[in-house]
């Protein structure tokens, strides 16, 4: 079977516009969350959120162009960018029917939809812009990356929720081992800070007034964030003989499903998850040194992730570092797995595992080696990355160094 | 006690009558709600019912139950919740 490297990678996110500003903003523990500036932010209950801020689409995309970029398009195609750039990857005849997209998302293009609602049902008019339904559309972030890059191999877009990026880019490292690509473009891209993405979430009284402050024992909920990141993966053999810069191994991943409820999670499905990523990987749990938690900051899944590590890892579990970079850049849902891949490209290329902000007073339930407050130096091999989502289904990435 | 209170009492329980798929007959005071098989998820649509209802706002958060300061464990205490905050929109 064919090993997969990530050979570039790019991101916009609340953190910062590029994976050097992002880790950066790791590094120091710098919280993106704060106050919305959204139309009718005011009937909010809780009007805050991790937005990119200052973002100005018309100095990355012509205006013919712009008219048919979503917000969430415009993210995955500045994330793209950067990504194919680091990896060194132009148009090439030879590569394209060799080369795809997936990326994962879980809104759409939530910025169309509620511009159009707003025009039909609250401003009584009777059109909508004429490219509603290509911005709107579930695949168009990934079908613009084709685009712009000329890749003809295939590509379509993964939604499952908050793992959608994870079970996206599982998924294409699953092809370039079966030998169905070379090259894909994968990751995850979200814009869902408009009114009515953010009343959806609100409804079901799980989203904090306060912050996102994951394993605290006084925690109080989730907040969502919005951007993109993007990987450029690759067969190794091919990475090797074009002699691109490999950043890391994607060395295992494991895709499962509670198959029990619809919004609670379940430690089970969570723990056969990471067992099978790092089954997957061929690593033991000790190999693991750090784990991008999940950690929304919700009671339900904090305290079930911790006992599904405890289940994975037994012994293991007071021997790797945990955090969850949600308390910076919020939850990107369909986009968080990307973005919270670059946490753990940071442990193991920099050896600066992110700290999980805003822990004040730990939880019983959550008794482990939870890195909080200040970023921690550490020599790291191997991290897991987790993402269970709504629907019981989990998706975990395990990462080695080159 | 007013007929008004009572409208309250009946209409809460009418609302998680059919929160439990049950007859509202059945309900007392003392039930829990849990043990009417209204799980967290029971709870929220019920709280949604309740301030479509009553034109009211239950500060609950799912991850904390108890911070919104109000006992929403049984029918009793739920009926007694939903009043106090109807009468404090009145005031």
């Amino acid at each position: 079977m064919r090993r997969v490297v990530i050979t570039g990678a790019g991101t916009i996110n609340p953190l910062g516009a590029t994976v050097a500003g992002t880790w950066d903003a790791m590094r120091a523990g710098r919280v993106a969350i704060g106050p919305l500036d959204i139309p009718d932010v005011h009937r909010l209950a809780h009007p805050i959120g991790a937005a990119v801020a200052g973002f100005d689409p018309s100095a990355h995309f012509d205006p013919q162009r712009l008219g048919l970029l979503d917000r969430f398009s415009q993210f995955a195609l500045v994330a793209g960018r950067e990504a194919t750039g680091q990896a060194g990857l132009g148009r090439d005849p030879a590569l394209s029917p060799r080369a795809g997209v997936i990326l994962g998302n879980s809104g759409g293009g939530m910025t169309t939809q509620d511009d159009g609602f707003r025009a039909v049902y609250e401003g009584g008019r009777n059109r909508v812009h004429p490219f509603t339904v290509p911005r709107l559309m579930g695949n168009a972030p990934s079908a613009h990356l084709t685009m712009e890059f000329g890749f003809t191999g295939p590509s379509f877009t993964v939604s499952s929720a908050c793992a959608s990026s994870n079970h996206a880019i599982g998924q294409a490292a699953a092809m370039i081992r079966a030998g169905q690509a070379d090259v894909m473009l994968t990751g995850g891209t979200e814009a869902m800070l408009t009114f009515g993405g953010l009343k959806a979430w609100e409804g079901l009284r799980v989203m904090s007034p306060t912050g996102c402050r994951p394993f605290c024992a006084t925690r109080d909920g989730m907040v969502q964030g919005e951007g993109a990141a993007v990987f450029v993966l690759e067969a190794e053999e091919h990475a090797r003989a074009r002699g691109a810069q490999v950043l890391a191994n994607l060395a295992g991943s494991a895709m499962t499903s509670d198959a029990r409820d619809i919004v609670m999670p379940d430690r089970d499905g969570a723990a056969a998850a990471m067992t099978g990523a790092l089954r997957d990987a061929g690593l033991a749990p000790g190999d693991i040194g750090y784990i991008n938690a999940h950690g929304t900051g919700t009671a339900a899944n904090d305290r079930t992730e911790c006992a599904a590590i405890r289940q994975a890892f037994g012994a293991a579990a007071d021997g790797v570092a945990v955090s969850s970079t949600k308390s910076l850049h919020g939850h990107l849902i369909g986009g968080a797995g990307a973005v919270e891949l670059l946490a753990c490209l940071l442990a193991l290329r920099e050896g600066v595992i992110a700290p999980t902000a805003g822990l004040r007073e730990a939880d019983p339930a959550c008794d482990l080696d939870i890195v909080s407050g200040a970023a921690r130096p550490a020599r790291v091999a191997a991290a897991l990355s987790n993402a269970f989502a709504f629907g019981g289904m989990n998706a975990v990435l395990a990462l080695t160094t080159p | 006690m007013t007929d008004r209170t009572d409208d309250i009492e009946r209409t809460v329980i009418a609302i998680l009558a059919r929160q439990a798929v049950r007859d509202a007959a059945d309900l007392v005071p003392e039930d829990q709600l849990e043990a009417l098989g209204i799980d967290s998820m029971g709870l929220v649509e019920t709280i949604f019912a309740v301030e479509e209802t009553f034109d009211v706002s239950v500060p609950f958060n799912a991850n904390a139950p108890e911070a919104g300061g109000m006992d929403l464990t049984t029918v009793g205490s739920v009926v007694e919740a939903v009043r106090g905050l109807v009468s404090s929109k009145a005031a």
